[in-house]
């Protein structure tokens, strides 16, 4: 068992892991933080995307054990902070989460894109997204709501 | 985050209380989804949980000769393992047949198998264990030896004398087929202008719910009760699953939905894996959870749609439609899958070739065969995306062997709206459909001039774009025709409870159920209207069946006309319920009393009376004030079937504009339409929404998505790397318009909309690649519609 | 499915990294992003030992341009390549096949060590160093190897790498010459059908020394000798690209994927040396 300290969503968490652990089952099973989702388990899904000291990565492809030290950031903590209410009430309001399973790692990686400042194009939005499965909406809903959401914050291309 | 108030969905007083009808309210599940506090079966955790993984035959039909478990039961934290004979001591096998399908056979099939693998992925042995991890390192020290069999993989080939006959006792791999005709084809085809003819393939692919296959057993000893956590469109049908097949009492076993996470057909079926779940629960007495990982989901989930059909249509010198011919394929999987059958998708395609035309003279035969590959069955527009492609790739081709416009020779044969209520050829009933006008509103939107004029422009600079278009019918509100008569305890009735508690807040319970397409928002708008309170005084349960009345949940795209109308019903009867109250306590008839946004008022003048927090309070609080005989139970019940028409079919039609680029194959999406027609609107939102996701999970079959295998039986698209599902980047923007003819079977008047865009999008999208590819002389197919199949067919490789 | 039972060491330093694998001999694997290793012990097909984290070695991160010489470090992250201004500078061959790189959220995490390491034969990356005449730093216990990177694919999924050797850095001769990457893929971000990464230099109208690298057409990123021989000394025009078109049956002989039979592959490489000579005679009309 690996000795981990890290912060997740603001607050200091210590545990013990098996290095088999992935930080998405750590999350969900070690801190009943059950907003990440795993869809797939090797990467390409991207239900469980989240943010790793400050950048978004794959939790299904993260080990607990190497993440000593990390900032971690899930849904329920990004949500809380307010940082993105706007682009979730966009998802409300756009209706651009059906069911709801990838909405976590999809909010995630919009949230990045907002991050990034910028004015990107519905084309672009469309690219940046790319990396997260959506049966569902068939993305155009999830586009209108970021792109809802740069207007309103004044970045439109 | 979400206040909806009437101000905020533009409703004024003077608009209420009919109003939320047809308004696009945004859902209260989301403020959930989007903050990741949804529960779904995986996020539940009981105490003493136990984990289950299975050992899954790695070949596609094999002897199982030998099951060692000792290494298995020393892994650290296993705690049981399990073998089809353990199971069967206390789970019965299921055959999947039904009695209106007539000669269907199919073999019995156990939760684990008693002593041969028929499919590669097929669960053989379970280890339950304290984590998934360490339930799958007794998976790997299982030591099970399996003598490989010859497989049955090619559909074309089963029913040839001399091939591996899957279930000997069966006595060949037919499990049905069936031919409908009418009128005179063989005279038709003679008399014929033009005849055409094509060989259509649909490829064999699956349903990716992004949340996999879950479900949690816990079973109590000590009142002998089952409670099953499943992510299931149907828990009632389960509840019933469970208990006959565990022989349990129906009423000791309860079946709970929380959130799930898609679903689309896939999640309406019983499964091996998770039956042995219910009873490996049953036999250790905790609460065992399985999930399947995206690996098994690919091997495991249904598949379907694996069909090829040859199809042949004549036309006269006007381009009328005389006859469709049509014989249709389907390799299934080596059992029909449970309660609903895997012939059904083939049944399907019978009953709705043509189906949006007007003709007299129709054949159609399906023929549906056993293999030793992954089980098929519905998957989210069944039969319907292969029907259409069909009889929309044919029209095409007649239109082009007449030199007439595709969009001419549909108005010469779609059915006439005044000309309802209409028989089809293969005996379907149609109330009342709106193809002109859909294809008229469809014109409204798509600039057809403006796209063929830059077709034009760009095939002079070697680009090649293309137009299609594909009409459809789709079938919704299912009746009992669909499984009832077959004997199958699937229900197509259902029913809400609606109850007003002390504060004037409603709470309704509706046997239909919730996987993200919106059921719990309409249902709230449809009971908020009958009551005659704002949409966010309403709460809805679903996804029980302890607390819920019996109903049939999700499929066939019956929450909104057939739930929706038990939720109006039931919301209706309560408020009539509450004036009674409410005249008594007013010293008013009843019949001059109304109620308005949580408001008892005067019906002619609209003055406000008294609220429903105050009758509430009396009702509950001070029933003394009361006369003493009067009714005041706040609750009402209503169910609903339908009565006059079996489905209640819809129409619509959609066009998709693509970019081929012939050096590469590789097709681009550049917009795609739709008008679809479902009857009343509740929420034209959540309607659009399902609209544009059944679209693009079209686009999936047509583009991308196949699972393939080698001639071994061997799946090779076992990951979502090779399997590929629609991403954002490629999809294109999709255009929703709506007609509306409502149904006269309901108040409501709703019909279903939610398999609308799966089945008409790929016949557009093959009919607009064809379009585009027309210079070069080369048309397709065969889906789905891979770079590959389109260079082939450009002659570009052989 | 879950990853099986395994060891997790962190190496802090390359002295640590080399007794750690000393210490574990055959049972160690390496680890720094992980984007493919995790993924592939998902599929439970190996046993994986115990993990040495190479991730906190400072010597393998950092990128540096000695003015000959762009120095990457074999941790520098896919996400890097595309935004640091070092590489946009000097290898914008980098700079571009970065972004075509799975989605962003590998790309966070994914390192230029694990793909060249990984060597997946429809990789970017591998194709791109051929591409550029880089040469692959590979350290060890007993020092530092410098292997060409043209010599260092060898086979499916096998690079010249020895046991207990890590790759340490990547160096990238900086030149005047042009570069240019196209591939076709089925879906944005997917590993490519076909792909090209080629770099030239154009003197007076003439091509001097091409190096056209194919990816996803083989074993390993082919550098199209015979293609490359038809290029050379000739001017930029439709007859030069037929010729390259043409030497390309001598160089690739692909396999049948998914996607199609060896034909497809043979016909997408021959339209991708199409698009990439063309962009090069009139990148403008590359950039439509």
């Amino acid at each position: 068992m690996i000795p981990i300290t890290l912060t997740v969503n603001g607050e200091k968490v210590s545990r013990h892991v098996e290095p088999r652990r992935h930080l998405i089952d750590f999350l969900r099973l070690d801190l009943g933080l059950t907003g990440s989702h795993a869809g797939c388990e090797h990467g390409v899904c991207g239900a469980c995307t989240l943010r790793v000291n400050g950048k978004i990565m794959r939790g299904c492809l993260i080990l607990a054990a190497s993440l000593d030290g990390a900032d971690v950031v899930t849904i329920e903590g990004l949500s809380e902070s307010g940082e993105v209410a706007d682009l979730q009430a966009a998802f409300v309001a756009r209706n651009a989460a059906q069911c709801g399973f990838c909405t976590p790692g999809m909010v995630m990686t919009a949230a990045e894109l907002l991050a990034e400042g910028g004015s990107p194009t519905r084309g672009e939005i469309r690219e940046y997204l790319s990396g997260n499965y959506c049966r569902c909406t068939g993305y155009q809903a999830i586009v209108d709501a970021v792109e809802d959401t740069l207007r309103s914050r004044g970045a439109t291309p | 985050m979400n206040e909806i108030t009437p101000a905020s969905i533009g409703l004024s007083r003077e608009d209420l209380p009919n109003s939320y009808i047809g308004r696009s309210v945004p859902r209260p599940n989301v403020p959930k989804l989007v903050q990741g506090r949804a529960t779904y079966t995986d996020d539940v955790t009981l105490p003493r949980m136990l984990h289950a993984a299975f050992l899954r035959s790695p070949h596609a039909h094999a002897k199982i000769s030998a099951i060692d478990t000792a290494r298995a039961k020393a892994v650290p934290g296993v705690i049981r393992v399990f073998t089809g004979h353990d199971l069967a001591k206390i789970c019965d096998p299921w055959v999947a047949t039904l009695d209106h399908l007539k000669g269907m056979k199919s073999a019995p099939q156990y939760p684990l198998p008693l002593s041969r693998a028929t499919w590669q992925g097929e669960p053989i042995v379970a280890v339950v264990a304290e984590s998934r991890a360490a339930a799958e390192d007794g998976v790997a020290a299982l030591q099970v030896e399996f003598e490989a069999l010859p497989a049955q993989t090619d559909m074309e080939t089963a029913l040839a004398p001399g091939v591996v006959v899957i279930h000997p006792e069966l006595g060949d791999n037919l499990v049905f087929t069936r031919t409908a005709e009418t009128g005179d084809v063989a005279a038709a085809f003679a008399a014929a202008h033009k005849v055409v003819e094509a060989r259509f393939v649909t490829g064999r692919h699956t349903g990716v719910t992004l949340e996999p296959r879950s479900i949690i057993a816990d079973y109590n000893p000590a009142d002998e009760t089952l409670t099953v956590y499943h992510s299931t469109q149907a828990p009632h049908m389960m509840q019933g699953v469970f208990a006959k097949q565990l022989r349990m009492k129906e009423g000791d076993v309860r079946v709970i939905c929380k959130d799930v996470g898609g679903s689309f057909g896939i999640k309406v079926h019983v499964y091996p894996d998770e039956v042995a779940v219910a009873a490996m629960a049953r036999i250790v007495g905790r609460p065992v959870k399985f999930v399947a990982d995206r690996f098994e989901s690919f091997v495991s989930d249904i598949h379907a749609r694996d069909h090829r059909i040859k199809g042949r249509l004549a036309v006269d010198a006007e381009g009328r439609v005389l006859a469709f011919d049509i014989d249709d394929l389907t390799g299934i999987g080596p059992y029909s899958v449970y309660p609903r059958t895997s012939a059904i998708e083939g049944n399907q395609v019978v009953n709705l070739c043509g189906g949006p035309y007007d003709f007299k003279n129709y054949r159609c035969t399906t023929t549906v065969v056993l293999q030793n590959k992954t089980p098929t069955c519905q998957y989210r527009a069944v039969g319907h995306p292969i029907a259409t492609a069909v009889t929309e790739g044919l029209m095409d081709l007649a239109a082009e062997a007449l030199g007439m416009d595709p969009l001419e020779i549909r108005r010469r044969n779609l059915i006439r709206d005044d000309a309802y209520p209409y028989t089809s050829p293969p005996g379907m009933r149609f109330e009342g459909l709106s193809h002109h006008a859909s294809l008229n509103k469809l014109l409204d939107l798509v600039p057809l001039e403006r796209i063929r004029a830059d077709q034009t422009e760009a095939r002079q600079r070697g680009i090649y774009r293309g137009i299609g278009f594909a009409s459809f019918i789709e079938l919704t509100n299912p009746s009992p025709f669909m499984y009832g008569i077959g004997g199958a305890r699937i229900s197509a009735q259902d029913g809400c409870t609606v109850r007003m508690d002390p504060d004037g807040s409603i709470v309704a319970s509706s046997g239909v159920t919730e996987q993200g397409q919106g059921t719990e928002a309409i249902l709230a708008q449809i009971v908020a209207h009958g009551v005659g309170v704002p949409v966010n005084r309403v709460k809805i349960i679903t996804g029980d069946t302890q607390t819920t009345p019996y109903g049939g949940g999700t499929w066939a795209c019956r929450g909104a006309g057939i739930g929706g109308e038990a939720a109006l019903q039931s919301a209706i009867a309560l408020k009539q319920q509450i004036l009674e109250v409410a005249g008594a306590m007013l010293q008013a008839a009843p019949e001059t009393l109304d109620i308005a946004m949580g408001e008892i008022t005067d019906k002619a003048s609209g003055k406000p009376r008294m609220t429903l927090f105050e009758l509430g309070r009396i009702v509950y609080f001070r029933g003394d004030t009361l006369p003493k005989d009067l009714q005041r139970e706040l609750v009402q019940t209503r169910h609903f079937i339908t009565k006059e028409y079996p489905f209640a079919f819809t129409n619509g039609i959609q066009a998709s504009w693509v970019e081929v680029d012939p050096a590469t194959g590789m097709v681009k999406l550049l917009e795609h339409w739709c008008v679809e027609d479902c009857g009343r609107v509740v929420n034209p939102m959540l309607v659009d929404e399902q609209v544009r996701g059944g679209i693009v999970q079209g686009i999936g079959g047509a583009l991308y998505e196949h699972c393939v295998y080698d001639a071994e039986g061997n799946l090779l698209t076992t990951t979502l790397a090779d399997y590929l599902v629609p991403m954002s980047a490629e999809m294109p923007e999709i255009h929703v318009g709506h007609v509306e003819t409502p149904t006269r079977e309901s108040l409501l008047g709703a019909k279903g909309a939610g398999e609308a865009g799966t089945a008409g999008a790929p016949a557009a999208i093959m009919n607009a690649i064809n379009d585009a590819l027309k210079p070069l002389n080369a048309r397709v197919h065969e889906q789905p519609f891979t770079p590959e199949r389109i260079l082939r067919a450009l002659g570009t490789i052989a | 499915m879950k990853w099986p039972a395994m060891g997790y060491a962190r190496a802090r330093s390359l002295a640590e990294l080399w007794s750690a694998l000393e210490g574990h001999g055959d049972a160690a694997q390496i680890i720094a992003g992980g984007q493919t290793l995790l993924a592939t012990l998902a599929f439970r097909l190996s046993e994986p030992g115990t993990l040495i984290d190479i991730t906190g070695i400072a010597e393998l991160h950092g990128i540096s341009n000695s003015g000959q010489v762009l120095r990457l470090g074999a941790l520098t992250l896919h996400a890097d390549l595309c935004s640091n201004p070092l590489v946009k500078a000097h290898a914008p061959l980098l700079a571009a096949a970065a972004p075509l790189i799975a989605h962003p959220a590998i790309r966070n995490r994914g390192t230029l060590g694990g793909s060249l390491a990984y060597a997946d034969p429809a990789a970017e990356l591998p194709a791109c160093m051929v591409a550029l005449d880089a040469t692959i730093i590979a350290a060890s216990a007993k020092g530092e190897r410098r292997i060409p990177a043209a010599a260092f694919f060898t086979d499916l999924l096998q690079t010249a790498l020895e046991p207990q050797e890590i790759i340490a850095a990547v160096e990238i001769p900086v030149t005047q010459r042009l570069g240019a990457i196209e591939e076709i893929t089925r879906r944005s971000g997917d590993y490519a059908m076909a792909g090209l990464a080629a770099t030239l230099a154009l003197e007076a109208g003439r091509i001097v020394a091409p190096r056209f690298v194919y990816f996803g057409v083989g074993n390993i990123p082919v550098l199209a000798a015979a293609a490359s021989r038809a290029l050379e000394g000739r001017s930029l025009d439709k007859a030069s690209i037929s010729a390259a078109q043409a030497a390309l049956t001598e160089d690739l002989d692909p396999p049948r994927d998914l996607h199609g039979p060896p034909e497809m592959k043979r016909h997408l490489a021959r339209v991708l040396t199409e698009r990439v000579l063309l962009g090069f005679l009139n990148p403008k009309v590359q950039a439509a």
